[in-house]
């Protein structure tokens, strides 16, 4: 049966539509691809590889903590992942040790917490669905707060696209102009967080950063517009979101995964074949045959 | 001759000091300018010429010491634009994704509304500063597609855009191509006479004697200060590269 479903694309791709958890997967994870893919952008730019590595890592134990006291479980990762940031800052100000060393330290530091927390306070805390992401199974209540932290994502970094971007690009020169630095600077971290949050539902605590970083990259290789840049960004997050669920649908996969690889390969055929930054540069392989 | 109202000093520091937790970058520094003056900021790498241009923009905090610009706070020039940053090659990310006129836009910034949404004023604005660095051609083209000079030409539009009545910039004559050298110099005449101010910092000493009026020697604190005629000698200048003889440092200019 499964054979014969496969012989026809149509049905690859309509099958799946008829089970009301496969369409909400879809949904929510293309949501919660756009906004991460939004905010790829600036994070790549702005060099925040790692601190977006930081961030969604230390939102563990929020999410622990958060379940146990029956909180929304995005209340205790946005704290966490905030907290950490400031943690990271103060330490940084405070001793000798270099930023990347105090930024590997503590959110390690705090992912160990989450664990050691998870095995200890008794609930029904799924820590495989925290770890790898469970986009099938989201609840309704998940799926309102879903919907509510990405619009507040995407109308902040809307308002604030031309001020982000100069604060990625030239933070002195915004300075002196009079624009408000700081604000930039923790804005961009809250969303940081935020979409953190979503992202952990797709695809999970370890892969999140994926989500943060490989659109933006994508992006990066294909266009020379910062513009352009956002849109292929949060259209690359989207397809490898619509890839990855249709595929683990199929083939029985890890979603989370194959979302993330979804994202890797797309970052790959950029690599290779973008017009102008890719190893072949397929606009002179075109210009050549002419 | 200092005795002038200092309401009619376009930048005056008294004083200043900045440290960077806890160690002294710039200390006990003085300056005062006033309109239509160069001022040439003379000091070896580490010697605090950055330090200086933070201060003054407000990227950091003096922790001693007083400025003013037009008499008023750097927090209230900030909001008046009164100073515009033109930095160094080295200090931006050439590889990212804006074409010259998003750059020159930028200075139209802190006088838009919340959106940064451009007004007829500010499009007109900005094509006037393109079309005076002589980039109407590369009105799109990615900054990372630029020659070195032309991407200090577009930072400098950036600086006439914001209509600032101070200019500040990091070694504007390094890296930069002979055309863009003599158009720098004829735009400093022009901002000379429009009565603007400006402070820059070099490494050539050929381009001190060359536009500045003033000189400000520093090593962490001010050497000399004062008429490029009487300051800029040799004395002063071994004083302030820490002993190095100015023979050596005038050596592969001339």
């Amino acid at each position: 049966m499964e054979l014969c479903s496969f012989l026809t694309l149509d049905s690859f791709i309509t099958d799946p539509l008829t089970h009301d958890f496969m369409r909400k997967a879809l949904l929510m994870s293309s949501l919660v691809a756009a906004v991460c893919g939004f905010l790829s952008s600036y994070l790549t730019l702005k060099g925040w590889a790692l601190m977006g590595d930081a961030v969604s890592h230390s939102v563990m134990p929020g999410v622990v903590v958060a379940y146990a006291l029956g909180l929304p479980f995005s209340l205790g990762a946005f704290i966490f992942g905030v907290g950490s940031v400031a943690l990271i800052g103060f330490i940084k100000q405070k001793s000798r040790v270099k930023e990347d060393t105090v930024i590997g330290l503590v959110f390690t530091g705090f992912f160990a917490l989450g664990i050691v927390l998870v095995s200890k306070i008794k609930s029904n805390i799924d820590l495989h669905s925290i770890l790898f992401g469970s986009p099938l199974g989201i609840s309704l209540s998940d799926v309102k707060q879903t919907i509510f932290i990405s619009l507040l994502v995407v109308i902040l970094l809307s308002i604030f696209r031309k001020d982000l971007m100069l604060y990625c690009f030239d933070p002195r020169h915004a300075k002196t102009v009079g624009i408000n630095v700081l604000f930039l600077h923790y804005l961009l971290l809250t969303c940081l967080s935020l979409a953190a949050v979503v992202g952990l539902q797709s695809v999970g605590i370890i892969l999140v950063v994926a989500m943060l970083i490989t659109p933006g990259a994508t992006a990066y290789l294909l266009t020379d517009k910062f513009d352009n840049m956002t849109v292929i960004s949060v259209l690359s997050a989207i397809i490898s979101s619509l890839i990855g669920i249709y595929v683990s649908f199929w083939f029985d996969l890890e979603t989370g995964g194959s979302i993330v690889l979804a994202q890797t390969f797309i970052f790959l055929f950029a690599f290779l074949f973008a017009p102008r930054y890719g190893i072949f540069k397929l606009k002179k392989l075109f210009a050549g045959h002419k | 001759m200092e005795t002038i109202n200092y309401q009619n000093f376009r930048i005056e520091a008294e004083n200043i000091c900045v440290d960077y937790n806890g160690k002294v970058a710039l200390y006990d520094a003085n300056l005062r300018l006033k309109p239509g003056q160069i001022c040439g900021l003379v000091g070896m790498n580490g010697a605090g010429k950055t330090t200086f241009f933070n201060a003054l923009t407000g990227f950091v905090n003096i922790s001693k010491g007083k400025i003013r610009i037009n008499g008023e706070s750097v927090r209230s020039a900030q909001k008046d634009q009164t100073i515009a940053y033109v930095p160094q090659n080295e200090g931006i990310d050439s590889q990212f994704p804006i074409s010259v006129w998003d750059v020159v836009m930028m200075g139209r910034y802190g006088s838009m509304n919340i959106f940064r949404c451009p007004r007829e004023s500010d499009v007109q604005a900005v094509k006037d500063a393109i079309d005076r660095v002589d980039l109407t051609d590369h009105l799109s083209t990615p900054i990372g597609n630029l020659s070195g000079g032309q991407r200090k030409r577009t930072f400098l539009a950036r600086a006439i855009a914001q209509r600032a009545s101070i200019l500040l910039l990091d070694e504007p004559f390094s890296g930069v191509d002979i055309r863009t050298e003599k158009l720098i110099s004829e735009l400093f005449i022009q901002f000379k006479n429009e009565g603007k101010t400006i402070l820059l910092s070099t490494h050539d000493m050929i381009h001190v004697r060359e536009f500045c009026d003033l000189v400000l020697l520093i090593n962490k604190t001010v050497v000399a200060y004062g008429e490029t005629s009487e300051v800029f000698t040799p004395e002063n200048i071994t004083t302030t590269f820490g002993g190095i003889s100015p023979d050596f440092l005038f050596g592969p200019e001339s």
